[in-house]
């Protein structure tokens, strides 16, 4: 009898790893598929799109994550082999830095503004 | 003081005007030029007529200039540029290369022998993701690849006289 409930633990546990490991793969899916910009389709991501490009590309997201690839050397496959374009959140570089830096050096500017202005400050 | 801080703001005005101004006359449909001057990776893919798999390197072997023409029965446009296919297939120096994007595959025989074979040799992508490989977004599309599997150009969308005369400037 112990040993028909050792058998059983030993299944349930072998599939609930398989489950695991599927339910961790789909949301990695859909957590890059919402950065992933469809580019035959108006303003969607791949993961809202259920066209053709939108349908494979996933498929090949999916693929690459069997591969064992990280999430950024995903980004860098498809900027490869479309552009930076194809990502919503565009990575920090000579291009993008100004956008990144912006809201930071009008965060301060809006700070020194207000020290400069406030009476407060000056007391 | 006082008047430094209406110029500084009337600046960053300007300054966003122009930035803006700049990035309005930027087209916003993508230009797919990524893909140019790059090799393509090699892939496996079944065969049209046979149910074997060839790969991608033993298609780029001769010396001549190679057309990878991505279509599908079921694309209106494919029917358009066929004709241009079936006028470049003539030319000795020219191999085209066909890849079936996720048709039924007898309609894609249907439409092979209603339209004609343009294509020296036809390789099946049954859920796209080669088309994904290759860089391309969809059907038709066309790269024009050299024997070093080198991308020269890319005509996405069907092609036509224009584009003929691309294909055909390249070859000399």
């Amino acid at each position: 009898m112990n040993f028909y409930k050792i058998v059983t633990v030993i299944i349930f546990f072998f599939f609930s790893q398989i489950v695991n490991a599927q339910d961790s793969n789909s949301k990695l899916i859909n957590k890059i598929s919402k950065n992933i910009r469809c580019l035959v389709c108006q303003g969607q991501s791949i993961y809202d799109s259920q066209s053709d490009f939108a349908i494979s590309l996933k498929l090949i997201i999916n693929k690459k994550i069997e591969e064992n690839y990280t999430e950024e050397q995903i980004y860098d496959y498809l900027i490869n082999q479309y552009g930076e374009w194809i990502l919503y959140d565009p990575k920090f570089n000579k291009n993008t830095f100004f956008l990144w830096l912006l809201p930071i050096l009008v965060f301060f500017g809006g700070g020194w503004i207000i020290f400069k202005k406030t009476k407060f400050f000056k007391l | 003081m006082n008047k430094t801080l209406p110029i500084s703001i009337l600046i960053f005005l300007v300054f966003c005007f122009f930035v803006f101004l700049k990035g309005l006359s930027n087209t916003n449909n993508y230009i797919p030029n990524e893909s140019l001057g790059k090799k393509i990776s090699s892939f496996n893919a079944k065969n049209f007529f046979n149910k074997q798999e060839t790969n991608s390197d033993e298609l780029f072997i001769e010396k001549k200039i190679y057309l990878l023409n991505i279509w599908a029965s079921w694309c209106v446009p494919c029917r358009n540029e066929h004709k241009i296919l079936m006028q470049l297939s003539q030319n000795d120096s020219i191999k085209i290369i066909g890849l079936n994007y996720k048709d039924n595959l007898d309609n894609a025989k249907k439409f092979i022998n209603d339209m004609g074979n343009p294509y020296s040799k036809i390789l099946r992508d049954q859920d796209g993701t080669i088309s994904i490989d290759l860089g391309a977004y969809g059907v038709p599309e066309t790269l024009v690849i050299d024997n070093n599997k080198i991308i020269l150009k890319k005509f996405v969308g069907p092609l036509n006289n224009q584009s003929l005369k691309e294909i055909k400037s390249l070859i000399r």
